[in-house]
């Protein structure tokens, strides 16, 4: 019964982490009594259960995430969205229009191709197909700013604790910004150099998203920029 | 033709390249190369110069080709025009199709496909300079590029030839002893699980040979997955020695133990 | 995966940047990304050169050979350019023969280099109607972030300028490989620029998101002399004159910075 490793170590696919009986986290499998990871990461014991913070990686779909996805084709009733996870998501009529159905409804005026939104993941079919909803509050069409991606597995690290990250920089830079677990993120600022400014402290983020006391550092990192701009 | 080689190297025997008899070429690999890709890796074995590329996964098309039960791994190996001598075409040939076929083998034991029904994860192999051994430095590549887009593995897979030049059995063949040796086993080697997910042969060897050309390629993956795990590791190291470095405010340890439903801001 | 769909948001967005003389990464409307070429690193090529500009990546190969002219040209040596999409370079891009896009790619690039009589080709002759010097020109795509055809256009002639061919003499009428090298003589210095159009205003080096949106696009090649040596025009759009004019101009202007940097590591 031993933990191989220590917390906050990088671990990759094949690691022995513990030997002994305990329970697997996220980013772990079990071989007889031995606990390995399966992806490169940051190892965290907890009292009875150990896990894998994974560094890298494509979205899993999750019932409840908030998904910003592209419309990519109108099917019989539904529109098919990629948002880039194993699997393209589908959206019904039912989860789109909060009025009853008519067959001779034109569904190019609610959403088109090419149109880009914001949904909810309500539930997720059979074959793992995410069935997204776009009722609801700022939910829908967008129709301003744009789409900076990370990778997703990242986005934790931008939300930070409880929101500290993200409150953060909305306080610092009073944009508009909308993270989607997909690691898709939408930012609209009145200023286009604050959007350039969110870019660049969204991609320190991501390249920096494994070390310690990041906040304080990318606080420090939007303080110096606002302070040269002044210059 | 060899003949006057055996008489003269009798003496003393010493490989082409001037290595020892279980030697590998050095290694490099670099994480990271392909900016488009979910996860990719450069590997230089030898003279080997090689891309490796990873999507998904994603959704599979054409779509009558993906499985209700299990995602799909689809390994392509493609060398580029110039990097043989003569050029070749830019034509996919059988032996590319059948090295596609087997790499695809020695590396989905890996995965844990059953995760990903009517999905597929795609391997793209470009050979830029090939050197003898380009089948196993792909493989090594590919499995650092698969780890390096985050797709769960079992473990990593090392890949290495042993095989038979000048009566001798010799560790990782170059393009020479390759194609003057008597025989080539390429091998991938999954070190954690203890097995063999490639094996090929060809030529003239004895049962005894055979036995050790395996064990010697086995000890030499054991070498590669070392290098892997160090490949893997550089991205995040050369980070945070850059962090930590600039880090003048002190801070909280562990601080943000990050997960994946925490609350979302607009 | 594979759907070509543009996003309205995306177009938008871009437009209104560049309306405000700016671009979504930063750059001036007539302001190229770094361009970073890296010549003579493959050994089995005769000439080759690694282009980055932004995140496009491209590998370009030269090869040599000798073999058959063509029946309309029997004193003449044969020059190819030919290109190839590798799937690893962008999530849509799948593998197979050659599309649209890459072969337009590879005939304007050729087209540029044909015209401007880089290599002169009377003089690679070797027996009239049987043997003459083949130059293939490889263009392989790695990552792509646009501009492909400006980046392939420097990469083509960095390689060109440090290429060393092996040498062929005839002997009692029949070809012999010798163990002598020369330098290509080069007879100009052709480079690409490619000017794009998104609403009414233009832009150089558009990144794969410009040329998502963009409405139409001028290639136009132009020699170290200024002579322009090669036109293409693409997009379902019009051009004015004056706008051509403009192109021109901005063409001219942009190719010398290109071919000092392209013949930089000659």
């Amino acid at each position: 019964m031993s933990a191989k490793f220590e917390t906050r170590d990088i671990v990759i696919p094949g690691d022995l982490i513990y030997e002994g009986r305990i329970r697997l986290g996220e980013n772990t499998y079990r071989e007889e009594d031995n606990v390995f990871a399966t992806s490169i990461g940051l190892v965290n014991y907890g009292r009875e259960r150990v896990s894998v913070i994974a560094l890298e990686g494509g979205y899993t779909p999750l019932v409840g995430d908030l998904v910003i996805g592209k419309v990519i084709n109108i099917e019989l009733g539904q529109w098919r969205v990629e948002i880039g996870g194993a699997k393209d998501a589908i959206l019904t009529t039912n989860d789109a229009i909060d009025k009853p159905y008519r067959t001779n409804l034109d569904l190019t005026r609610i959403l088109d191709i090419g149109d880009t939104i914001v949904a909810k993941i309500v539930d997720l079919d059979r074959n793992r197909t995410p069935i997204l909803s776009i009722l609801g509050r700022d939910l829908g069409r967008i129709h301003e700013g744009f789409i900076h991606k990370i990778t997703p597995s990242k986005i934790p690290r931008l939300i930070g604790k409880k929101g500290s990250m993200i409150n953060m920089i909305l306080r610092e830079t009073r944009c508009h910004i909308t993270i989607g677990q997909n690691g898709l993120i939408l930012i609209n600022c009145r200023l286009r150099e604050d959007e350039e400014l969110v870019v660049k402290v969204v991609n320190k983020i991501e390249a920096e998203a494994h070390t310690s006391g990041l906040t304080s550092r990318i606080q420090e990192y939007l303080k110096k920029i606002k302070e040269e701009r002044k210059q | 033709m060899s003949k006057t080689k055996k008489k003269s190297s009798r003496k003393k025997w010493t490989r082409v390249d001037g290595r020892k008899v279980d030697e590998l070429r050095p290694i490099t690999i670099e994480t990271g190369v392909i900016p488009n890709a979910d996860g990719s890796a450069y590997i230089e074995m030898g003279r080997n110069k090689i891309v490796a590329g990873v999507y998904g996964p994603r959704e599979m098309h054409p779509k009558r080709l993906s499985k209700p039960n299990r995602g799909v791994l689809r390994c392509r190996y493609h060398m580029a025009s110039f990097s043989v001598d003569p050029r070749r075409s830019p034509a996919p040939s059988r032996r590319d199709s059948e090295i596609s076929m087997v790499m695809t083998d020695a590396i989905a034991p890996a995965l844990f496909l059953e995760r990903y029904p009517r999905s597929v994860i795609d391997v793209y192999i470009e050979i830029i300079q090939a050197d003898g051994g380009t089948r196993c430095a792909s493989i090594n590549a590919a499995a650092v590029a698969l780890a390096d887009a985050g797709i769960p593995m079992k473990d990593l897979v090392a890949s290495c030839a042993a095989g038979k030049y000048d009566k001798k059995i010799i560790l990782d063949l170059g393009d020479y002893e390759d194609k003057q040796g008597d025989s080539d086993v390429p091998i991938a080697y999954l070190p954690k699980l203890n097995e063999v997910t490639l094996l090929q042969m060809e030529g003239k060897m004895t049962q005894k040979e055979t036995e050790k050309a395996i064990e010697m390629a086995i000890e030499g993956c054991k070498q590669v997955y070392e290098i892997q795990k160090e490949a893997l590791k550089k991205k995040y190291g050369m980070v945070d020695e850059a962090a930590t470095a600039e880090e003048e405010t002190p801070e909280e340890p562990i601080e943000e133990e990050q997960k994946p439903e925490e609350e979302n801001k607009k | 995966m594979s759907n070509n769909i543009v996003s309205r948001l995306k177009r938008k967005k871009i437009q209104e940047v560049i309306a405000t003389g700016k671009r979504m990464d930063g750059r001036e409307l007539l302001e190229f990304r770094e361009l970073e070429i890296k010549t003579n690193f493959l050994a089995k090529a005769e000439g080759s050169a690694e282009v980055r500009l932004g995140k496009s990546h491209v590998i370009v190969g030269v090869k040599a050979g000798v073999g058959h002219p063509f029946d309309d040209t029997p004193d003449k040596g044969v020059m190819m350019v030919s290109s190839e999409f590798t799937p690893v370079a962008h999530p849509t891009w799948e593998p197979g023969p050659p599309n649209e896009a890459s072969i337009e790619l590879a005939r304007v690039v050729d087209r540029g280099i044909r015209a401007a009589e880089v290599i002169d080709m009377s003089k690679m002759c070797l027996i009239s109607g049987e043997k003459v010097y083949l130059i293939f020109v490889d263009l392989y795509v790695l990552n792509y972030d646009g501009n492909l055809i400006d980046a392939c256009s420097a990469g083509a002639m960095a390689a060109l300028n440090t290429a060393e061919i092996p040498v062929y003499k005839v002997t009692k009428g029949k070809v012999e490989l010798t163990d002598k090298t020369k330098k290509l003589k080069l007879g100009a210095q052709p480079i690409a620029i490619t000017v794009v159009k998104i609403g009414n205003d233009l832009i150089v080096d558009p990144s794969a998101d410009e040329e998502e949106v963009l409405d139409g696009r001028i290639t136009i090649t132009v020699d170290e002399k200024g002579t322009i040596n090669a036109i293409q025009k693409r997009g379902a759009v019009g051009f004015t004159v004056d706008e051509i004019k403009k192109c021109i101009n901005i063409a001219k202007e942009k190719t010398a910075e290109i071919r000092a940097i392209a013949l930089a590591s000659k």
